[in-house]
């Protein structure tokens, strides 16, 4: 990609010339520099650049007693942090053999499902707003605040919550956790209505997004495209269905599928997929059991030579934890793999001979949160 | 007659002003918020204070730009937008000048503001401000022609150019029930002309870092400003004239001076809508924008002139 | 050509709709406050950082200066020094301070803690000049709330 750049003399004489869509842009959701070669109005190849927010989370999580990684899961995804709490924990106790007791996993099922809807009503809004729209995002967190609000008085945090331990939560629910989540659920609801008169069948909206950015079936298993992203192309695969983990075969929810793989499709996957969250939680609220919510772990967990792959399904997509163990309880390697990663890997092929617009809306509609990628 | 010209002059800064602050406590309450409040009572003196602060402002000249041209794209586009309102007609008696030709005076001043767009753009020297310019002049040139083609329809029924003649042809009916497809013709077109959202592709901001307008600080930016929201009023005014009934409207005590308050109603509520229609609707595609001109608008408003022409003939 | 009249209806219909929506919205109060002339209440559950407990009946604190936050802190942000007091039998506790520009508040400190000595306090609302703002000494504070 850097000798592209320096080839820029040469391209001036066919009239081409880079943009720069730098790290610091309002519609690259974080920081992430795409260099575009530009032929007038139209995009030619889009290189992303990724690494401006490298955090070394992995080195981090090789350097200290596994206990002392659960901070840094919240801070690799910040908008949808309790999947990645759960990916973990669960990672160490398939390695351990650590038990968890039914109430705990009920528990971690409903946050985590709330999580997710917080982090589709924020993508909602943002790529609005990226299409140009200033107030959808504003309804979208209008109703995140209510999320937040019972999260944060189960949890203790807004936004990077710490809350899953090695054998459970932290600390249990109680009956305002349940009316809340309940009061919640019935108000949402209600608010569909009015994002899909402003949004969903709105013309201009369609027109940005409709045939737009189209992912086949082939191209998404080729780039390892995952999520509702590949879900919006036809592919019906979900972690919580495919491979279960947790609670989840105990729920009864749909998978919803795209016709196309456009951007409209991948916006009606994520709605929908709010609607099922809903009706899981709904479910799980209705057969709470009762009990402990932590189980007995030692104070020292010995991570047994081998490794160890855990895989969940964020909001984004598949997010997997790989780790190998020696012995001691700092971890030999560990290895996160993001969803977004992939994710925006597709973004050269999709973004030829397109659009300056397209290219936005085509990045907007890819749900894609840069922390995580760079980690 | 020069005492007219600075009472205008000195009217559009206060309505610009105005104008802002409605704007940003409608985008407040639209998105379930207050908008500015801490200056003054609920916040009316904020335009003031953010003049003053635009003002003092260092006026940054980048390296490298061609600078006269820099320094004139922000005085061409706040001055030709002035002029229309030298001719429109605010009541009976309340009309700074009289034109023969008052329509068609104020559709080229109108056109010069494409002109000062593209120098700013081009003078700034910066990729993403030369993306903007040529985009908003391919904007405004494509809705032109339906501004015309609907002006041209009211002209047919009016029989005059002249804008105070037309005011009172409205008499008995207000034009706008003979011709509503004009009437939303010209709005839809006024909107794009004057560069707001859903038409705002110029100064795009989430694409764009502000278009053509990146480069400019202080004083640049405000009088950019001013003019955007003066030739929203210019619009919404001449809409107004053409098409509801100007100054007309119950009959109040010295009626030929306060017909301005009845054309003023009519011009803000023009301005609440087209401030509505910003923060409701996303931003349409480049090509999307021209499609609709061209294929859309410009054969309505063609069928309109015609079915007007037969409808007099008769 | 019946798809371009209808698509026309019923584009124009869908904006229509949407300026109901937005409209609606004009009407309706607002859902902000006015922060910071207005405050909210803040659940006791939220994590500020952490404080001493206050022991109602030992009027004191609980910390036995035994250490285990210190060494199971992943960002190494407390420091607890004990010392020998004659005429008592365990160390008392001399030092306790607390880098809070470091605290990711992940909760390991007040979870293993043997005595419960620890807790999340509720400030939320911390803006300073200068970073040693943050450096909190945490047994200071205490004994600032001793009555």
């Amino acid at each position: 990609m850097y000798s592209k750049i320096m080839r820029e003399s040469q391209l001036q004489e066919h009239n081409r010339f880079f943009l720069n869509m730098g790290p610091q842009h309002p519609s690259t959701h974080g920081v992430l520099l795409v260099v575009l070669e530009m032929d007038g109005e139209y995009v030619l190849d889009p290189q992303p650049v990724l690494g401006f927010i490298h955090r070394m989370h992995e080195k981090m999580g090789e350097s200290r007693p596994c206990q002392g990684f659960m901070p840094n899961t919240a801070r690799m995804d910040y908008v949808c942090a309790l999947p990645y709490n759960h990916g973990y924990v669960s990672l160490i106790e398939k390695k351990a053999g650590i038990k968890v007791p039914k109430r705990a996993e009920y528990i971690r099922v409903i946050t985590s499902e709330l999580n997710r809807v917080a982090s589709h009503l924020l993508w909602l809004g943002a790529y609005l707003l990226d299409l140009g729209a200033f107030t959808p995002i504003l309804y979208g967190f209008d109703d995140r605040e209510h999320i937040l609000d019972i999260l944060e008085d189960v949890t203790g945090s807004r936004l990077t919550y710490c809350y899953y331990r090695f054998g459970g939560v932290y600390q249990d629910i109680d009956d305002k956790f349940v009316e809340a989540t309940r009061a919640f659920i019935k108000r949402l609801r209600k608010r569909y209505d009015i994002y899909e008169k402003l949004v969903t069948k709105n013309i201009i909206f369609i027109k940005r997004a409709e045939n737009i950015g189209i992912i086949s079936p082939d191209m998404a298993i080729r780039y390892g495209i995952t999520g509702p992203n590949l879900r919006g192309s036809g592919i019906a695969y979900d972690i919580r269905k495919n491979e279960p983990y947790s609670v989840y075969p105990e729920f009864d929810f749909e998978v919803p599928v795209g016709e196309r793989g456009d951007c409209l499709d991948r916006y009606m996957v994520r709605v929908s997929e709010m609607e099922q969250s809903l009706r899981i939680i709904e479910q799980a609220l209705d057969t709470l059991p009762d009990g402990p919510v932590r189980s007995k772990v030692p104070k020292k967990i010995k991570l047994a030579p081998g490794d160890c792959n855990f895989a969940v399904e964020a909001a984004r997509g598949e997010l997997s934890y790989y780790l190998v163990g020696d012995g001691t309880s700092v971890p030999y390697r560990l290895k996160i793999r993001v969803p977004s990663y992939s994710n925006l890997s597709c973004l050269p092929e999709l973004g030829q001979g397109i659009l300056l617009p397209d290219l936005v809306s085509i990045m907007g509609s890819l749900d894609l949160v840069i922390p995580e990628i760079d980690r | 007659m020069v005492f007219a010209v600075i009472i205008i002059i000195s009217f559009i800064f206060l309505n610009a002003v105005m104008m802002g602050y409605l704007e940003r406590k409608i985008a407040g309450h639209v998105q379930r918020r207050l908008g500015p409040m801490e200056v003054g009572f609920h916040g009316i003196l904020q335009l003031v204070v953010d003049g003053v602060k635009l003002v003092g402002k260092e006026l940054l000249v980048p390296v490298n730009v061609d600078r006269t041209l820099f320094r004139l794209g922000p005085i061409l586009s706040f001055t030709p937008v002035i002029l229309p309102l030298l001719v429109i007609p605010f009541s009976e008696k309340l009309q700074a000048r009289d034109l023969n030709l008052g329509l068609l005076f104020i559709v080229s001043m109108t056109s010069i503001n494409v002109m000062a767009i593209l120098v700013a753009g081009w003078g700034s020297n910066n990729k993403y401000s030369m993306f903007g310019a040529m985009r908003a002049v391919a904007q405004s040139i494509a809705y032109e022609i339906p501004i015309l083609l609907s002006m041209l329809a009211v002209i047919l029924m009016a029989n005059t150019f002249s804008l105070k003649e037309i005011v009172e042809a409205q008499q008995k009916i207000w034009f706008i029930l003979l011709q509503p497809l004009a009437f939303i013709i010209y709005i839809i077109s006024g909107v794009a002309e004057t560069n707001r959202a859903p038409f705002d592709l110029p100064e795009a901001e989430s694409e764009l870092t502000a278009g053509f307008h990146t480069e400019y600080s202080g004083m640049g930016f405000s009088l950019f400003f001013l003019g955007e929201y003066t030739n929203m009023f210019t619009v919404a005014s001449v809409a107004t004239v053409l098409f509801l009934g100007g100054w007309h409207g119950p009959t109040l005590p010295y009626g030929e001076y306060l017909g301005i308050v009845w054309f003023f109603l009519k011009v803000y509520f023009l301005l609440f809508f087209m401030i509505m229609i910003r923060w409701t609707y996303p931003r349409v595609r480049f090509d999307q924008l021209l499609n609709f001109a061209w294929k859309y608008l410009v054969p309505f408003s063609l069928a309109n002139i015609l079915i007007t022409a037969v409808v007099i003939k008769l | 050509m019946k798809r371009y009249f209808s698509d026309l209806f019923v584009g124009g219909k869908s904006l229509v709709d949407g300026l109901v929506v937005t409209l609606k919205a004009l009407c309706q109060p607002i859902v902000t406050v006015q922060y910071p002339r207005e405050e909210i209440d803040i659940t006791p559950n939220f994590r500020g950082h952490i404080d001493l407990v206050l022991d109602p009946e030992k009027n004191t604190f609980r910390c036995i200066s035994c250490g285990m936050c210190e060494r199971s802190c992943p960002s190494e942000c407390i420091r607890v020094k004990g010392k020998k007091v004659e005429g008592k039998k365990k160390k008392t506790l001399a030092l306790f301070t607390l880098d809070f520009t470091k605290c990711s508040l992940c909760g390991t400190c007040v979870e293993i803690c043997p005595t419960q000595a620890l807790e999340f306090s509720n400030e939320y609302n911390l803006a300073a000049f200068s970073k040693e703002a943050f450096h909190y000494d945490i047994l200071k504070r205490l004994e600032e709330r001793i009555i």
